[in-house]
């Protein structure tokens, strides 16, 4: 069963009849539950019900599209899949039409061909902008589509100047309507894939535009930055925020020590970049083109993934105590991770009263920052001042975080600016740097090692198993009951998951948890949070202990900022690339980490959620809800 | 019970209730294959028979169906529905009863367009009266287990939710937007339940059908349109208003009914299809000129072109803006009619201009979308004397390379 499938059926508040088809027992039950078709000729024998674009690629004619995309329901709105179907008077579109009758498809008649080479000129007509100045040059698909059907000069003419203001007052995403063909995937991923409803369509006819509530900026709305939007985007009409030119900047001051982190998941998508099949893990050629580019040092995210277990685990045992023994009200459980920020914003503004079930900790990319400008800058006698701090992220939500006014406790911005997969990529091509064939380097010291834990952070289900394998071996001073340190029922696409992990024979410092049932799920997308956090308010997570939530579909390696176009085979493809690296790393469990265990005792002497980490590493929410228009806090950034 | 108006069919004389106490003596199987033979089409437009629709909705297992009533008349030069509304609403609510009586729906809803609120109180209290008299409501005219109620639900003005599925999805609360089909109403209608809808012009033919018998409704009209149509005569005529015609009725006798003389072009089809004189001998009925309710006249003073540019304009508007041919090909069309308007549109460019307009007729994902070209290409067609093309060749945006 395809995964995706099941996760936007589960999640669709589309209309029933514009969802992913189902069909009743009657209809599946005739002719054996299969039927033959003939498509350009050729039979092809589907079960009942599949559409004919699903058929034809069974015989490998390729039907364009565009609206249509694998994590989406059903549009058929943008027509350029219509096919000819014999005993229907007008051409239907084969990605929502579902087959219950042996019907005779042309997908390429004349009738046909005229009317997509229509459409397309339709669609260019005002869609306004360059296509060398666009982020997606070379990557869109309308420009694959013009291209595919000879498209030789603008036939209804095209739109000479841009009809909307850009949108750029997010910190992470840019809209620019002047792009938009109107698919509506935006539309689609935000209200059903992600349950946010930010964008939906506005006005009607030829006045038809994507906005947000009441058309205001995207900073003034609730929108959480998960930018997976932007990976649905068929044109360039949606964007990150791109801070490559302010980096820039900083690689070529030469009073400027630029420092890199890079997160585990762009460095298992970075290849798709660079034309390398998904599920190829870069890493370590990664480091020899960060350091061709200028930086002076990279570092690795997974080392303050380590810290964040540590920091988070010891505060769910300290929660796991305040309930358990001491019986205090006011001390939550379960637990949720912290780590993603479009979740954080998600909390904030779903469900503000339920911010005390939320872990302080911060970020690894926020906590990494942090030790960067204290720990690092002091041992390394380098003026924090000086330093310039970026980190490669999978995520547009992360370049808001790096914007939260909290994040400075070391009295310093924790993180200068957060660049995502496809900003760094640019920068590396734009030096002409070919990395699917450069040597292999390490990560610089000390902040380079991080632990096979910390690595699959990046997969869905990741933190609660880097978790586990550190939170059970200090309970009970053995290794999970796991072959190969695999916590297999964490692991998966499914969108909620959860497992059942018996503690028995607690060491005498933990004899509290002795028999204690811990009881762990993970969900992934907003969609999912949302079902969580529905479950959570109506009182049946009572008994669970500790929640992991990711805000985008397969967690980071599906975000915002990954390499375009995302699909479910893709993002698994990143899960076994990141899995794998994680089996042959020297170190798998984040209190294994040398560096971990060397900070807390050069640095952070009072351990994990002592009072320097608490300063550092840990951090307060924000009751944001769901006011829209002029923020109460002025202060506080709105995005 | 005399009618205040003059019809064959639908303003003949009935009595109170006479439809719905037939149909319970009948059963629910008799009025159904009553109405099937009766040959009743939708009066929408796309004349859907009733008869096959109804059977579907009656066939399908589910625990809920619905009946819908669509009064969201916004076709240009329509205004026959408010006649029904006004005038003769207890039978158009008889109609959707036999409808529910037949289908097995207990809740019915009429999709009023939000232009006609000012019917509100009078339709509410039709209702009120209705549910009094024992024809809504539980257990109805005392038949065990017919329970039926209508709830009025008022549109937005937008055009497009005439179109069934975007009248559905305007009924659910979403934006009226036409949905995919397959599937159809018939199965996944209102909140995804098996659906009932029909035009109000449709519904009120129930309870005569029902009532005198289908072999008396074949009486009239034509082989394969059966019955009588009300026709909106607006324009330039002397007795604009609205008739009950029988179907199989020429243009030509049509416009000596309403008094016009002079006249150089009719509007009658879908969406504005426009005809001129020598067209006029054409047959009101689906197998010949299908139109949905407006007959708009145009006097030999009248300016086509202005009058296609009148009715794009509309639909530029009232496109939901979902799917590509509509959204940006009536714009295309529109800037288009005034090169032609001004003489500057070449040969070449109208033919892509027709191709357009056979991708959007063939392309569009609903029925208002294909349609919304038939004022352009009929016009263009029918009255190549009020414009001129031009010499010059039209000049492309050719892309370098």
């Amino acid at each position: 069963m395809d995964n995706s499938k099941e996760f936007g059926r589960d999640t669709s508040r589309a209309p029933i009849s514009q969802r992913k088809q189902e069909f009743t027992e009657v209809e599946k039950g005739s002719i054996g539950g299969t039927i033959t078709v003939t498509i350009d000729d050729m039979e092809v024998n589907v079960p009942m019900g599949t559409t004919i674009l699903e058929a034809a690629k069974k015989v490998n004619v390729k039907i364009p599209t565009l609206c249509q995309h694998d994590d989406l329901c059903l549009a058929g709105v943008c027509r350029v899949c219509v096919v000819e179907v014999d005993k229907e008077r007008t051409l239907q579109a084969s990605c929502s039409y579902p087959i219950f009758n042996p019907i005779k498809v042309k997908t390429y008649s004349p009738q046909v061909r005229r009317a997509r080479r229509n459409i397309i000129q339709l669609l260019l007509k005002n869609h306004y902008g360059d296509c060398y100045s666009c982020a997606r040059n070379n990557n869109c698909e309308l420009q694959a589509l013009a291209k595919e059907y000879g498209v030789t000069s603008y036939k209804f003419g095209h739109i000479d100047k841009p009809r909307y203001e850009k949108d750029e007052s997010s910190y992470a995403v840019v809209r620019d309507m002047n792009k938009c063909v109107l698919c509506r995937r935006c539309v689609r991923t935000c209200i059903d894939l992600q349950e946010v409803g930010v964008l939906e369509a506005l006005d009607r006819g030829s006045k038809t535009k994507i906005g947000t509530y009441l058309d205001m900026p995207l900073n003034d709305v609730i929108c959480i930055n998960c930018g997976q939007c932007i990976n649905r985007c068929p044109t360039g009409a949606l964007k990150a925020k791109d801070p490559a030119e302010e980096v820039w900047k900083a690689i070529e001051d030469p009073n400027k020590h630029v420092i890199i982190q890079t997160a585990p998941s762009p460095r298992a998508a970075m290849g798709e970049e660079f034309g390398l099949k998904p599920g190829t893990s870069v890493t370590k050629k990664l480091n020899t083109a960060i350091k061709r580019v200028g930086f002076d040092k990279v570092f690795d995210t997974n080392f303050t993934a380590d810290l964040t277990i540590m920091e988070e685990g010891t505060e769910l045992l300290m929660r796991l105590k305040s309930v358990l023994v001491d019986k205090d009200e006011s001390v939550k459980l379960p637990l949720f991770t912290s780590c993603s920020p479009g979740w954080v914003k998600f909390i904030e503004h779903f469900y503000p009263d339920r911010l005390n079930h939320l872990s302080t900790a911060k970020s690894p990319q926020q906590m990494f920052g942090a030790i960067v400008k204290t720990w690092y800058a002091k041992k390394n006698n380098v003026d924090p001042k000086k330093i310039v701090s970026v980190s490669l992220m999978p995520c547009s939500a992360k370049k808001f975080e790096c914007e939260r006014p909290e994040m400075n406790a070391s009295g310093f911005k924790d993180v200068d600016y957060a660049l995502t997969t496809r900003e760094l990529a640019g920068m590396i091509k734009e030096c002409g740097i070919d990395l699917p064939n450069l040597p292999e380097s390490n990560f610089d010291d000390p902040l380079g090692i991080g632990s096979g834990a910390g690595l699959v952070f990046a997969a869905t289900g990741g933190v609660m198993e880097a978790a586990i394998r550190t939170v059970y071996e200090i309970v009970t001073g053995k290794e999970v009951p796991f072959d190969g340190l695999r916590v297999t029922p964490v692991r998966g696409m499914d969108g909620i998951r959860k497992a059942d992990l018996p503690i028995n024979s607690a060491l005498s410092q933990w004899k509290f948890l002795e028999g204690v049932v811990l009881k762990v799920m993970v969900g992934h997308g907003t969609a999912n949070a949302k079902k969580i956090m529905d479950m959570l308010c109506e009182g049946k997570l009572n008994d669970y202990h500790f929640i992991e939530i990711m805000a985008c579909p397969g967690g980071c390696l599906g975000g915002g900022g990954q390499p375009i176009p995302t699909t479910p085979k893709i993002r698994e493809a990143r899960a076994m690339a990141v899995y794998a690296e994680d089996e042959g790393l020297p170190y798998r469990k984040s209190h294994e980490n040398p560096i971990v265990k060397q900070i807390y005792k050069e640095f952070l002497t009072e351990g994990p959620c002592g009072h320097l980490s608490h300063k550092l590493l840990h951090t307060a929410y924000l009751k944001r809800g769901k006011w829209i228009g002029k923020p109460r806090n002025k202060k506080y950034p709105k995005g | 019970m005399q009618s205040k108006r003059e019809g064959a069919v639908i303003f003949s004389g009935i009595e109170k209730y006479a439809g719905i106490k037939q149909a319970l003596e009948m059963g629910r199987k008799e009025v159904l294959s009553e109405v099937r033979d009766s040959g009743l089409r939708g009066r929408g437009g796309a004349g859907f028979p009733a008869g096959v629709k109804w059977n579907l909705v009656a066939a399908a297992q589910s625990e809920k169906k619905f009946v819908v009533c669509n009064a969201d008349e916004g076709e240009p030069g329509t205004f026959k529905d408010r006649i029904i509304l006004t005038e003769y609403p207890g039978l158009m609510f008889e109609g959707m009863i036999i409808a529910a009586f037949v289908s097995g729906a207990e809740k019915g809803f009429l999709y009023l367009r939000g232009e006609y609120k000012s019917f509100l109180p009078l339709l509410n209290r039709v209702l009120g009266q209705m549910r009094k008299d024992g024809v809504l409501g539980k257990n109805i005219l005392g038949k065990k287990g017919f329970n039926f109620d209508i709830e009025i639900r008022l549109g937005s003005g937008a055009y497009v939710c005439g179109e069934e599925t975007g009248l559905i999805e305007s009924l659910e609360g979403n934006r009226g937007e036409p949905r995919n089909r397959p599937p159809f109403p018939v199965n996944t209608g209102y909140n995804g339940f098996p659906t009932v809808l029909n035009n109000v012009e449709t519904f009120i033919n129930i309870p005569h059908i029902v009532k005198k018998g289908a072999e008396w409704f074949k009486s009239f009209g034509t082989e394969k349109s059966a019955g009588t149509k009300l026709l909106s005569v607006s324009g330039d005529c002397k007795n604009p208003g609205v008739y009950e015609v029988e179907y199989g009725i020429t243009i030509k006798e049509l416009l000596k009914i309403a008094g016009a003389t002079e006249v150089k072009a009719v509007s009658a089809g879908a969406s504005g299809e426009c005809i001129s004189v020598s067209q006029f001998n054409r047959k009101i009925c689906f197998e010949d000129f299908s139109t949905g309710g407006s007959l708009i006249v145009f006097g030999k003073n009248r300016t086509m072109i202005d009058v296609a540019e009148n009715f794009l304009k509309f639909f530029k508007d009232e496109s939901c803006g979902q799917c590509t041919p509509c959204r940006e090909g009536i714009p295309v069309l529109l800037e288009g009619l005034i090169l032609i308007k001004k003489g500057e549109c070449p040969k070449d460019y109208l033919d892509d201009l027709f191709s357009l307009s056979e991708t959007m007729q063939l392309a569009s994902k609903c029925g208002l979308g294909q349609s919304s070209p038939n004022p352009f290409v009929s016009i263009i067609n029918n009255f190549k004397s009020e414009y001129k093309l031009s010499k010059i060749a039209k000049k492309e945006k050719v892309f370098n390379g």
